[in-house]
């Protein structure tokens, strides 16, 4: 297995944080990771990351809940066993619409939530029994870590970070199919 | 920060009262030309020879839709015409509508423009009685808005007066009385509550506790501006006296709605009418503060309102016209499906001759900002929110006018001259007052204690 070294800089405050963040990227220096005990507002935009797509497969996903319900409601209440709806034996699916419009509207919000939510956390490489992917536990409580990979630059990485405010900073060797 | 009116927006605003007295005044004598049934009679003759154009409209929008209420169409609706029938002649009765028609379209316009200050004053009250930290820059905008309110509700209750039962079925003469021609069982059970001295009692009290609210949290809002930094006392105030409204409010709102707009239809009821039409207010007065604030950051003043606060004003418009919606179908739902003669007439009506107003509001409040504001980015460009804004506006207009028009003239309407007259003279009005009362003060409330917050407010 190939092994690389990191930077692991660890910081106490959300805010000495995220200026170090805006001085190690305005140095052009590549952040792999920043683990954080809470969501720190603003940190992707000075990371420089893409924006979410998450939305996206939101909305895409109440699509598909929506249809579900169209297709599961005609089915059921029209096709399978015509039901007399409100005294309106119709056997429409349009005219009975408002009577299923609140199972519409709930398995849209099913749908698009559940599935975002798993979404998410694939996205996250999060699934049952996985190993955590956390360096240091005490993210979880109250410090901050950043971690920029060394190409040849240490010393110049070292004395930036120091400048940083940093509480901590240590060179570790990382397995890089780690994940 | 100042802001004066500019000769250009007075003006404009003078010429708007002007042009919209003119509308609402051929209006008048517009419908005045049919003074007796005989004159309806040929109206009508004429009318069945060759098509005019509406009804040739009409006709097809009808038959579209008219499967959704066939079945129940014939007996509901065979129900409202006994009951109106009262011994009075088809003529007659069109007569009536046509003589309605002014009066109406004055009322829903005058209604309409008073609903989006109301709206603001709830609004801005909760701002205080919750102590956001967002909004405070935009405090003055709102504050402008709800100057409106008492010129507004005394207009409404002045053309209740006036409209009397052109307006308000119950107030014919007789209706109460027992053995006359026009004696309704139904209205007389209900002639405790609606009878024509307690209704303006009541209008004039909820009217004097809205803008008793509206004078006091003003005045304390720039007694603050002047007073001492560490002196929070007025704010403190402002906040008691918004908890306390906001409990009258939503008691008076409510019984403001059963009384102004429900009892146009004396026989009809639905429980959450008030919940409905504050729905509505809100949007309106949400997409009200969102535009005039749009407006005067174009003009280079409220520097402090950035993105952020429009964000969440979209967000507010975008939130409340789904809550609006909801209301909306939850309203329509029941009744649709219960299927009870006596309730679902109003809805009949509404499907079979107002067919596209009916639906194309659903779509102009629900449909288009649900599409338009669901974006994150596009709640920030300012055009978007304003063109946003307008769809809405005009459909929570056509939704007033669903309330009113069905109830008072029936099949016979349009939304011409006396209608857009009358939008224009209470745009007028509205304009003038609400930015007269802007240039009064400041547009910063400086003194506020979360003026540093909203300041500094991102999202």
């Amino acid at each position: 297995m190939e092994t690389s070294k990191v930077i692991h800089a660890i910081y106490t405050d959300d805010d000495i944080l995220m200026s170090a963040v805006k001085k190690v990227k305005a140095e052009r220096h590549h952040i792999e990771e920043i683990y954080t005990p809470f969501p720190v507002h603003g940190l992707d935009k000075a990371m420089g990351l893409a924006p979410t797509r998450l939305a996206i497969t939101a909305f895409l996903y109440g699509c598909v809940g929506l249809t579900v319900a169209i297709t599961m409601m005609n089915f059921i209440m029209i096709e399978d066993w015509p039901q007399d709806i409100g005294g309106k034996p119709s056997f429409s699916y349009i005219e009975n619409m408002p009577a299923f419009v609140p199972i519409m509207f709930e398995l849209t919000v099913f749908f698009a939530a559940h599935l975002m939510v798993i979404t998410f956390y694939l996205r996250s490489r999060m699934w049952p029994f996985k190993k955590a992917e956390n360096p240091d536990p005490r993210t979880t409580d109250d410090h901050f870590l950043m971690e920029i990979a060394i190409h040849h630059n240490e010393d110049a990485l070292l004395s930036l970070l120091k400048g940083t405010g940093a509480a901590e900073i240590n060179i570790v060797d990382k397995e890089e199919d780690a994940h | 920060m100042e802001y004066k009116i500019s000769n250009r927006l007075r003006i404009g605003a003078i010429v708007l009262i002007v042009l919209g007295l003119l509308g609402v005044g051929y209006g008048f004598i517009d419908s005045h030309q049919y003074e007796t049934v005989e004159d309806v009679k040929e109206l009508l003759a004429n009318e069945s020879h060759h098509d005019t154009h509406a009804n040739e409209e009409h006709a097809e929008e009808v038959h579209e839709e008219s499967h959704v209420s066939d079945n129940i169409g014939e007996e509901a609706h065979g129900a409202e015409h006994a009951e109106e029938g009262h011994g009075m002649s088809h003529e007659e009765h069109v007569l009536h509508q046509i003589h309605n028609r002014p009066y109406s379209a004055l009322y829903i316009a005058a209604f309409f423009f008073f609903m989006i200050a109301l709206g603001v004053l709830a609004f801005y009250a909760v701002q205080y009685a919750s102590q956001s930290g967002w909004s405070p820059v935009l405090f003055r905008v709102m504050e402008g808005i709800t100057s409106y309110v008492l010129p507004g509700g005394i207009l409404v209750l002045l053309i209740a007066f006036i409209a009397d039962s052109h307006l308000f079925i119950w107030l014919t003469d007789g209706m109460t009385t027992e053995g006359s021609d026009n004696y309704d069982a139904l209205v007389a059970g209900k002639s405790g509550w609606l009878n024509k001295t307690g209704f303006f009692i009541r209008g004039l009290i909820f009217l004097a506790g809205w803008s008793a609210y509206r004078y006091f949290s003003r005045k304390f809002s720039i007694a603050q501006d002047n007073a001492d930094i560490n002196d929070n006392r007025n704010f403190k105030k402002n906040f008691r006296i918004s908890a306390a409204f906001l409990v009258f409010f939503i008691y008076t709102e409510s019984m403001m709605s059963w009384d102004w707009i429900m009892s146009v239809d004396p026989h009809w009821f639905s429980t959450l009418f008030g919940w409905y039409l504050l729905a509505g207010m809100l949007v309106c007065g949400v997409t009200t503060i969102a535009m005039i604030a749009i407006y005067l950051k174009s003009k280079g003043l409220l520097e402090y309102v950035n993105d952020s606060h429009i964000h969440d004003l979209a967000k507010f418009m975008f939130g409340f016209s789904i809550f609006w919606t909801y209301l909306w179908f939850s309203q329509f739902m029941l009744i649709w499906y219960s299927n009870i003669p006596e309730e679902v007439t109003y809805f009949v009506t509404r499907i079979e001759d107002y067919n596209l107003p009916f639906f194309g509001m659903i779509v102009m409040n629900f449909i288009f900002p649900l599409l338009l504001l669901m974006n994150s980015d596009y709640k920030r460009i300012n055009w978007f929110v304003m063109m946003a804004g307008i769809v809405i506006l005009c459909g929570h207009y056509i939704d007033i006018f669903n309330m009113i028009m069905p109830a008072t003239v029936g099949d016979r309407w349009f939304i011409g001259i006396p209608e857009i007259g009358s939008i224009l003279l209470f745009g007028g009005i509205f304009l003038f007052i609400v930015f007269t009362a802007l240039g009064k003060y400041p547009l910063l409330p400086k003194g506020n204690p979360f003026i540093k917050e909203s300041k500094n407010f991102h999202y």
